[in-house]
């Protein structure tokens, strides 16, 4: 199979890149488990960290195991693995944008990023559904619909501008999450705080915004 | 002589303890032949909710007649929600209730054991919404 000439700018989307954002992800999570569960225990019930930090232990055991072959199949086992390992709300909802999106990229060994952007947004078509979540509820929605948002406009139809795509979504996301401090939560346990709930960051916005973060980065690397 | 078949009850919480204590406590409303499961917390012990469990638990409550969810908390819908979206339980019509946890289950169980069908239990769970305790 002949390799496909890439541009320097702009990384292959093939498996690898995709496993090495999850390893990311891992990581982050890892290193940022204290302060996720502190933002949780402040508005929730102090089990985010460490719920996602089990999680992403158990996707990377679970990438280990199965050796996905295509970007699809790789957020397809996240995903399922994240419903089933994480124990709190986090699970079926990340758990469901993974796997949303790995079925949206089908068994193709290497996507584009307009794929990509499709599959963003049809994870968080999915995230919505279950969640139940509108932006401004004070979730990981506020992060992840105007990032798929930006992702979608910046990587437009195939113009050169991709790589800057990455940088740009993890930065509307990291907004996104600033944003959620002033907010009153109306879904999920912070919800129970009512105004309590102001001048905290939202844990779920937190690791939304990690986990675009880990992608850009990925992508700079590649 | 065939019995009647009776809609199973699966309870999910994000503690093994409440749902046992749950199971435990609506089993003898149930006079022993509804199939009351619990499905608690996570694998190794500590509070979550398992996929794994409320997965194995619907099978077990299934008698043929549909099985009824209830969950403690928000997230436990969630879990049963995405369960349910991947087909679960789709050939044991499983189904989850909006219902109180502990109202709820008194309510299911005690429709199930009348010969209440998955409809007529899922609606009894739903009503105790609504009960006034004092």
């Amino acid at each position: 199979m002949s390799v496909e000439q890439r541009d320097a700018d702009n990384p292959e989307l093939n498996a690898r890149f995709f496993l090495v954002w999850i390893g990311r992800i891992a990581e982050a999570i890892a290193e940022e488990k204290d302060r996720l569960t502190d933002l949780d225990a402040a508005i929730g019930d102090g089990d985010h960290g460490t719920n996602l930090n089990r999680g992403f232990t158990a996707v990377r055991a679970a990438l280990e195991a199965k050796q996905p072959e295509s970007p699809g199949a790789v957020l397809v086992t996240v995903g399922g693995t994240l419903i089933s390992t994480v124990g709190g709300a986090s699970g079926p909802l990340y758990g469901t944008v993974f796997r949303r999106m790995g079925k949206a990229l089908g068994e193709a060994e290497s996507v584009t990023v307009q794929d990509l952007a499709a599959a963003f947004e049809a994870g968080l078509e999915g995230l919505c559904k279950l969640g139940g979540a509108n932006v401004g509820d004070k979730t990981m929605v506020d992060v992840f619909a105007p990032a798929v948002d930006a992702f979608k406009s910046a990587a437009g139809d195939g113009a050169s501008a991709e790589r800057s795509a990455f940088n740009l979504a993890a930065d509307v996301a990291e907004a996104g999450a600033r944003e959620t401090i002033p907010r009153r939560a109306r879904k999920g346990r912070a919800s129970y705080l009512g105004e309590r709930s102001e001048g905290h960051e939202d844990p779920g916005a937190a690791s939304a915004a990690l986990i675009w973060r880990a992608l850009a980065q990925t992508a700079a690397a590649g | 002589m065939s019995s009647v078949k009776l809609v199973g009850v699966v309870l999910v919480s994000h503690s093994a303890k409440l749902a046992d204590g749950l199971a435990e406590l609506v089993r003898e409303l149930g006079g022993d032949q509804v199939p009351v499961i619990a499905a608690g917390g996570m694998d190794d012990g500590s509070l979550g909710t398992s996929y794994g469990r409320i997965e194995e638990a619907v099978r077990e409550a299934d008698q043929g007649a549909g099985v009824l969810l209830l969950g403690d908390l928000g997230s436990a819908l969630l879990t049963v929600k995405t369960l349910l979206d991947e087909g679960v339980g789709k050939e044991a019509r499983a189904v989850l209730a909006d219902a109180p946890f502990v109202e709820g289950a008194v309510a299911a169980v005690v429709t199930a054991s009348a010969g209440g069908d998955l409809e007529a239990v899922r609606a009894a769970a739903e009503e105790a919404r609504l009960f006034r305790k004092l």
